[in-house]
């Protein structure tokens, strides 16, 4: 009877729709983020068809952030102001990236010599300024959002490492979206940032059960231990097929291009999933339920109608755009 | 200064920079369209040249509202965590429709409007830019639906401090939504008609004969002309919606100290809040009676009936009097257009000149407007509901006063770019004239 009601299960109904909100827009804008990161070792020319491969989808990638911040403020109104509040310094830092880096997508394509040079400058700081604070604010919020040195320093610690995750799954959508020897250097960009962010996610792994006692008896209790096994043992396969894909890469022929991304989509799926079950049902770590912050059910059941209804049209209009703009990236062109 | 302050400029600031973008995009989202479907019945390259030189405009502008609308969605969270704990139950569907029907949208068709036209059949990519127009609206309209309910809250009650959700189509249908979305769409269209006028005007004037800025200045002259006598009739009726709901607001737009008949209409003043009198009156006798009650014996009700409970004087009073001057030279300065452009005419020097002029006039008129109302609200969040001071945050003012500053200093910087961005498009699209044949969309490249 319990769980009929609709009390419990719509905060469930909705901590798994942000779940799914809050990946897309890791796995997507993760990469255009990436690629904006990646143009600081790039020439111009390549600079121009990297933000070539990422141009017509930027903008729905960053909607999804737009979409997992209205639904924790919707459905957990107090956790947002609490979380929010703690982290104001930092989201104030990443949306001087995200408007740096949005606004010179735009200023870039219409200027010329220097004036682009220096919007180029500001796309790259831009996205690695968004980067790190998105990262530094994952690793405050995973130890319970404290205070102190300790914690800025892991903090900028899982920065770093969100970067270099960042910057990996950007190099390995330029594997797939070019050719030539802008591919060939994807690679080379996508064996050195897949170590680091292989160190990020063992790092989060190691500080989250240590910083919460309750999370670690989650891990490491019996049977647990066994059943949730497979999570961290698949992402290190998925490291060591795409390391050893990278080895292989780039094929004149073009083939096996697709794997890096794949398997980056693959490994940003399990990091996000072991997380989330290690959360749960905390929505502010260790001081919030998703229950204890959930808004009137009335309200939410009016949200989660239209959800149901229009989050499978935007997935079929997604598709649509990722259809038309197939294949390797081409200039841009507005007519 | 205090936290509180510092968090009001620093909304007001990301308000101001965000209403610039959409204000245009809006409207010239449904020009482009326009321009496109002209094309398609023509076969006309002006059509065509129009819209790839205004489609630019819109991807810069669209840019700037996105990046900065992102901004405002976390401003709830960081600067007014009391806002949604209060209302959360009905502005959060409000907002999670926004981002559902409208966001995303826009968002996704804006890349095939942009980069699709050789890529896809010429009719999807008129359906492309029909659905980007479809988008902003839809955005305005749950806006203007949340902002509206703020301001005439309906359709809830409050159990424990908080409101709940009791009849929604009462929320969305509030008292004040019809007029307030009605004067926004308007303004929309007159920033956008002017802007497209002002800039075309500009490249004319530099000796710029292609036929493409002939006809998107005169399509902005014609919207102009038919908008602003409409808008003038929806400010009004605006006007009357505002006095029934908020009799406070429409006292301090009317600079009026005294419940009283026979209201003088200031056309100026000095209001004076310390001795709650005004200063330097230039009056109509009757006329404030008369537009507000429409009989000059009318009793208007005055700020001495809100004493302690009605919004700071002078902005409001100072910010209502630039949106109708501005509303009254666009009226003018139109209508002379229509005028001088009659029977095919070319634009003479002097009406170049003017268009220029008013190039971002919808913008001084749309942000003094926009104050007017939300000012006027004051000092109420959400009308006899929330005070503001009840939503802020305890974040430091130390935080708050930084971030503002670096807000200003970036806002103040992308809006000199932006600005000039606009001009060099302009300047260098007369130099391509000619050169760029409309093709034919190509078939999509084999490739993958």
């Amino acid at each position: 009877m319990e769980m009929m009601d609709s009390g419990h299960w719509l905060p469930v109904a909705f901590t798994v729709l942000m779940g799914v909100a809050v990946l897309a827009y890791v796995v997507l804008d993760g990469y255009d983020l990436g690629v904006g990161i990646l143009m600081a070792d790039a020439d111009d020319a390549q600079r121009d068809r990297m933000v070539a491969s990422i141009g017509p989808f930027w903008d729905a990638n960053e909607t999804w952030l737009v979409l997992a911040v209205g639904l924790l403020l919707v459905a957990f109104p107090v956790a947002h102001g609490m979380i929010l509040g703690a982290l104001y310094l930092p989201v104030a830092a990443m949306l001087l990236g995200l408007i740096l880096r949005g606004v010179s997508f735009e200023f870039r394509a219409k200027t010329e010599g220097v004036q682009r040079r220096w919007w180029n400058q500001a796309f790259i700081a831009g996205s690695l300024l968004a980067a790190l604070a998105q990262g530094y604010m994952l690793g405050l919020y995973v130890l319970g959002l404290p205070q102190g040195p300790a914690a800025m320093a892991f903090g900028m610690l899982t920065g770093l490492c969100l970067a270099a995750g960042y910057a990996f799954i950007g190099a390995a959508w330029l594997i797939l979206k070019t050719d030539g020897p802008l591919q060939a250097k994807a690679v080379v960009w996508a064996r050195r940032t897949l170590g680091l962010a292989a160190l990020g996610m063992v790092a989060v792994s190691v500080a989250t059960p240590l910083a919460s006692g309750r999370i670690a008896e989650r891990w490491f209790a019996l049977p647990e231990l066994f059943l949730l096994a497979p999570v961290p043992l698949m992402a290190a396969l998925l490291f060591g097929i795409v390391a050893l894909a990278l080895r292989g890469l780039p094929r004149a022929d073009d083939r096996w291009s697709w794997v890096p991304f794949a398997g980056a989509v693959g490994i940003f799926v399990l990091g996000f999933h072991g997380l989330a079950y290690s959360f749960f049902p905390y929505v502010v770590p260790e001081r919030l339920t998703v229950w204890e912050a959930a808004s009137a059910p009335e309200s939410l059941m009016i949200i989660l109608v239209g959800a149901a209804v229009v989050l499978p049209l935007i997935a079929a209009y997604t598709l649509f755009v990722y259809r038309v703009f197939r294949g390797k990236a081409t200039e841009l062109r507005y007519d | 200064m205090e936290a509180l302050t510092l968090a009001r400029l620093q909304f007001a600031a990301n308000i101001t920079f965000h209403i610039l973008f959409p204000t245009i995009t809006i409207a010239l989202g449904w020009l482009l369209l326009f321009f496109k479907l002209r094309f398609r019945a023509t076969g006309e390259s002006r059509w065509m040249e129009a819209y790839g030189f205004w489609v630019k405009v819109f991807a810069l502008s669209f840019a700037l509202g996105v990046v900065s609308g992102i901004t405002m969605s976390f401003q709830f969270g960081t600067n007014w965590p009391g806002f949604m704990e209060t209302v959360g139950n009905i502005a959060g569907p409000l907002l999670a429709y926004e981002v559902l029907t409208a966001f995303f949208l826009e968002a996704t068709f804006v890349a095939i409007m942009l980069f699709g036209f050789r890529r896809v059949p010429d009719w999807v990519h008129t359906g492309a830019t029909l659905l980007v127009a479809v988008g902003t609206t839809l955005s305005a309209f749950w806006i203007l639906v949340l902002n509206s309910w703020m301001h005439t809250p309906a359709g809830f009650e409050m159990r424990d401090g908080v409101a709940h959700a009791t009849d929604w189509l009462a929320i969305i249908f509030n008292p004040s939504m019809p007029y307030r979305l009605v004067h926004m769409l308007l303004a929309s269209g007159l920033t956008a008609a002017f802007l497209v006028a002002g800039l075309s005007a500009w490249r004319w004037r530099r000796g710029d004969r292609s036929p493409g800025v002939l006809a998107a200045l005169r399509t902005g002259v014609a919207v102009a002309a038919v908008l602003i006598p409409l808008q003038i009739v929806a400010g009004d009726l605006h006007g009357l919606n505002t006095l029934e709901h908020q009799p406070a607001k429409v006292a301090a737009m009317e600079g009026n100290w005294q419940t009283r008949p026979n209201v003088p209409l200031l056309l100026f003043a000095v209001p004076d809040e310390e001795t709650r009198t005004n200063r330097f009156e230039i009056a109509v006798p009757g006329g404030a009676s008369l537009i507000l009650k429409h009989d000059t014996a009318g009793v208007v009700p005055g700020l001495d009936d809100f004493v302690g409970q009605h919004p700071p004087v002078a902005p409001v009073f100072y910010g209502f009097r630039i949106m109708v001057g501005v509303g009254l030279l666009m009226l003018l300065v139109s209508w002379a257009a229509l005028w001088q452009l009659r029977g095919g005419r070319e634009p003479r020097p002097w009406l170049l000149l003017a268009l220029v002029g008013m190039t971002f006039s919808g913008w001084v008129a749309t942000v003094a407007g926009w104050y007017v109302t939300e000012i006027g609200r004051q000092p109420w969040l959400v009308s006899g509901l929330l005070l503001t001071r009840d939503a802020a945050g305890a974040v430091p003012a130390a935080s708050i006063g930084m971030t503002l500053a670096m807000y200003l200093i970036l806002y103040a910087g992308l809006l000199a770019a932006y600005v000039a961005v606009l001009f060099r498009l302009a300047a260098k699209a007369g130099g391509a004239v000619g050169h760029r044949p409309v093709a034919a969309p190509l078939p999509v490249p084999a490739v993958g």
